[in-house]
């Protein structure tokens, strides 16, 4: 390491200082060998530092100071809900009723758990507008395969075993196709028109027979709102196939269409999107399904069923897909969830959608004059940009998020959706106030002016973070993915 | 309406409605066709303030028996053990909990430091060469695990032992199903893998050996010679190990593992009802490329400073599409950052300690039954778990330990034929002395 560089755990460490405080061995002590069979016990010791607990707190505060939370700052990325995470439910979700129950407790012990995750389940129902939830699934990836899963199950029970493709439209988020794969099925694109919506026509061309489903975020991810839903799911049922539905996008339609009123047979959802679990640095999430009666039948097991104001897992269920995770779901997360939607209520929840949707088209309708618009039509929580004019000064929509990072925001996605070109997709959610949108705005207006008299600033972007661009293509042509020592002075 | 979340002001309503050009919030929602359109309010429960609802939550939470009031000795896969204070305080910061995944790593480099420490620390526990981000929990990473082995083998069997835990073969089965993988189990004899049934069974076709180390009954696997009956027939040898009993056992690397996954919720993560945990993925340098998941690599900025990035990401689903081996996007980073913290506290000392004192304590817990007249069912060498035989049925013997403050262990007839009345016993660091005795002293008391 150089001098500037931020020290690892590793180098901080120093032989014989400690960081723990185990319970004093109160047992007469055995001797280890005798207790393993010849060979198993460690001789090495593994290589995890040696530090005081000050010694971690500052290691662990001085990195949180070079990461960028929704805490620390704006942080409008697209599809990605950041929305403010409430303190409260970090509360709850410690309570030792919550937080210290082991899942293979017996029933009797855990009844105030199963009642949370009941109820929520009746919330999600209802939100959704769908026949039955599960809380399996461990993230909104994890949701999209269980729910494919379940139609693949479907299909087959009705001796359909030709149905072997899966839709998925050009402006998918790439778990879509990614999960059909991983649920045995063959991706098949569907094209999206100009103006930014399902090609109808593409659509009834590649559907047929050995059509299983077709997977749809509603509104896209350009934040357009497929107006041809009802004939989409006309389409897709008349040969025989499900609609699943991408939950990523609920935040810009909650108490103005349901996924179930719009003809889907299934929906995933974010809880750590829309619901306010935390995104954690990429996690854990948690992504419970939804379906119709049709479908019940297929839910993982165990399914949770109240019985004269008992509950229970409910394992006996014969046409189970089967499990897809150990246990019950992302509990800690559901507990977030729950509080949330509890802390709203339905005109919260209804108030949320309103301003997420008022942000995203104030703030597009305020940097159009200086960015190309794709899809100029009200958008829902989110929309799309192109960097397509800056290109042409050799201003790069990359560059552009850089530059975002020196006025201390986190910058939009970008490049994503792939159907339009320097693509910018801005999100600000509801928890944004006009002077944080306001701010932003007047950062976007002064890049994009930059972009024209001094490029260069913007191409050199960052200028202030504590460190600059990084050689990602050295990083992948001789990966070093773990700390040695050896390795660190070359 | 309005609510401590949502700043927005009439008069900031007023404002950019008139910006974006119309009167009223529902015209931008015109687009939503007339048939779909939802009106009214969600039936659901009304809002509530903040006491309010943090109390009705807090005696729903009292509800459950937690692991803080009572002993448990309930294990099977999800440990009560010593986590140091500082773990929440540091995964409390919201520079960590409040951020996405790193993809702008110039203000991410905390995240992805921390992470590049985690995957030295899992390499370092499992004696592997690369370690990803980590995976949803052990159960998740063990069918990912088999998934990568059909793939780099082009093979469509997998064997795993019955001593695998149960709901982890129930997930493996779940991936297995939609790509069209056998998934064969072998059977324990005596509380390991019956070695002869393995040699029986594993061919040409196999792609993976999978067993778990120490094994869903806590006994220690004979890892030679399952590696033995895995590479002699080109199959991947993986093991799936609690990584906390590898501070006092030879790491599976050492025996010639090729992937070694499991769950770091021993380091630090509440059991939380079993989710969120924290698998993790450890492979050789040879299958660098085909690990599922995130990966942070060390590299350098133009001044030379050293930083961090997401690497290899061609091989995951935003880049592969439908090409992709995995679909996994959101992992358990956070619960990584929380085992890397208890990890650190612990060090190089107290990761041996705290594993040798499960050894000891479960040990004086199997002779203390033992002298209580209690029936040790597999007479094997074991880390911190073990099997009981009752007279009484174990949900009824457990119902009694209640009573004493106690959270008995997990009942194996509801998941293996024959050892119905049999009781899995952890006894993990945490569980005292007299804890032990009592609960000794309790079961040998239900054989009356």
């Amino acid at each position: 390491m150089n001098k500037k560089d931020q020290e690892l755990i590793f180098e901080v460490s120093q032989p014989g200082r400690i960081g723990y405080s185990l319970p004093e061995l109160d047992v007469p002590e055995t001797d280890v060998a005798a207790l393993l069979p010849d060979g198993y016990l460690r001789e090495e010791a593994p290589e995890l530092p040696e530090v005081s607990e000050l010694d971690i707190m500052r290691h662990y505060t001085a990195l949180s100071k070079r990461n960028h939370g929704i805490d620390s700052g704006f942080y409008p990325l697209g599809s990605c809900t950041m929305k403010y995470n409430p303190k409260i439910n970090e509360d709850v979700a410690r309570f030792d009723g919550f937080a210290h129950i082991h899942p293979l407790q017996q029933e009797e012990t855990v009844q105030g758990a199963m009642e949370l995750m009941y109820d929520l389940q009746e919330h999600l129902k209802e939100i959704t507008g769908m026949d039955e939830v599960t809380l399996q699934p461990a993230a909104g990836a994890h949701g999209e395969w269980t729910g494919l899963m379940m139609i693949r199950a479907f299909h087959e029970a009705n001796g359909d075993f030709n149905r072997t493709k899966v839709i998925v439209p050009d402006s998918a988020h790439g778990t879509n196709p990614a999960s059909a794969t991983v649920a045995g099925f063959e991706t098949i694109t569907v094209k999206s028109g100009e103006d930014g919506l399902v090609d109808l026509e593409d659509l009834k061309r590649v559907v047929d027979e050995t059509t299983a489903a077709l997977m749809l975020t509603n509104p896209n991810t350009l934040g357009l709102f497929e107006e041809n839903i009802l004939e989409m799911a006309e389409i897709i049922h008349g040969v025989g196939g499900k609609l699943y539905y991408d939950g990523a996008n609920l935040n810009a339609v909650m108490s103005k269409a349901r996924p179930g009123d719009m003809g889907f047979d299934v929906v995933h959802l974010n809880l750590h999107k829309t619901f306010t679990g935390p995104h954690g640095g990429g996690g854990p999430g948690s992504g419970p399904v939804g379906v119709k009666a049709d479908l019940i039948p297929y839910l993982p097991k165990p399914v949770l069923v109240k019985k004269e104001g008992v509950y229970h897992f409910d394992y006996n269920r014969p046409q189970a897909i089967g499990r897809v995770k150990p246990f019950y779901g992302n509990f800690g997360i559901n507990v977030r969830a729950y509080t949330y939607i509890r802390s709203m209520g339905p005109d919260g929840l209804k108030a949320v959608t309103e301003y997420a949707v008022l942000n995203a088209n104030y703030m597009m309708r305020r940097l159009a004059p200086y960015f190309d618009l794709p899809f100029n039509r009200h958008c829902k929580h989110e929309f799309v940009l192109s960097g397509k004019r800056q290109k042409k000064l050799g201003v790069r929509t990359l560059d552009m998020a850089k530059r975002l990072l020196d006025f201390g925001y986190h910058p939009p996605t970008i490049y994503f959706p792939l159907n339009v070109e320097e693509c910018i997709m801005i999100e600000p959610t509801e928890t944004e106030s006009k002077e944080t949108l306001d701010a932003f705005i007047d950062a976007m207006i002064r890049i994009a002016k930059e972009a024209e008299t001094n490029p260069e600033i913007v191409q050199e972007a960052p200028h202030t973070t504590v460190i600059g661009r990084l050689d990602e293509t050295t990083a992948a042509r001789k990966p070093v993915l773990r700390y040695e020592k050896e390795l660190q002075n070359v | 309406m309005k609510h401590r979340y949502l700043p927005m002001t009439e008069s900031d309503k007023k404002e950019m409605l008139s910006a974006v050009g119309v009167q009223t919030i529902d015209e931008l929602f015109e687009d939503i066709p007339e048939k779909v359109r939802f009106k009214g309010l969600y039936n659901i429960k009304e809002a509530k303030a903040e006491p309010a609802l943090k109390k009705e939550l807090s005696a729903l939470a009292a509800k459950n028996a937690n692991a803080k009031e009572y002993a448990s000795f309930l294990g099977a896969g999800v440990y009560d053990h010593y986590a140091p204070s500082i773990v929440d305080h540091v995964i409390s910061r919201s520079e960590f909990y409040t951020a996405y995944t790193p993809y702008q790593p110039e203000i991410s480099q905390g995240e992805l430091q921390a992470i590049f420490e985690f995957q030295t620390m899992i390499c370092e526990l499992t004696g592997m060469d690369v370690a990803n981000s980590s995976m949803y929990d052990g159960g998740t990473a063990l069918a990912e695990a088999a998934m990568l082995s059909a793939g780099q083998t082009k093979r469509t069997k997998v064997l795993v032992s019955e001593t695998v835990h149960p709901e982890s073969r129930d997930v493996l089965r779940m991936y297995a199903k939609g790509q069209n993988i056998e998934v064969v189990e072998v059977p324990h004899k005596d509380g390991v893998t019956d070695i002869d049934r393995l040699n029986e069974l594993v061919d040409s076709d196999t792609a993976a050996v999978i067993v778990q180390y120490p094994n869903f009954f806590g006994a220690i696997e004979s890892l030679p010679e399952v590696e033995k009956a895995a590479h002699g027939e080109k199959a991947m040898f993986v093991v799936s190990s609690n990584p906390l009993s590898l501070g006092a056992l030879t790491p599976p690397g050492k025996f010639g593992a090729d992937i070694v996954i499991g769950d770091a919720q021993p380091f630090g993560i509440p059991a939380q009802f079993g989710g969120p945990h924290c698998g993790y993925f450890a492979v050789t340098k040879k299958l660098m490329r085909k690990v599922p998941g995130r990966l942070v690599g060390q590299t350098h900025d133009e001044e030379g400073r050293r930083g961090f990035v997401l690497t290899l990401q061609a091989r995951e689903q935003h880049i592969r599409r439908d090409k992709a081996t995995s679909n996994i996007c959101s992992n358990q980073a956070l619960n990584a950052l929380a085992a890397s913290v208890a990890m650190t506290a612990l060090g190089k000392a107290g990761v041996r300690e705290i594993a040798v004192q499960n050894l000891q304590k479960a040990f004086y817990a199997r002779e203390s039954l033992k002298k209580n007249g209690v029936e040790i069912v597999f007479d094997t060498p074991v880390f911190n778990e073990f099997v009981v035989r009752l007279n009484k049925p174990v949900k009824e013997v457990n119902q009694k330990l209640l009573e004493k403050g106690i959270i008995g262990g997990y009942d194996l007839g509801l998941t293996y034929e024959g050892l119905e009345k049999c009781m899995l016993v952890a006894v993990t660091e945490l569980r005292t002395k007299e804890e032990i005795e009592l609960f000794a002293k309790e079961l040998g008391d239900s054989h009356e």
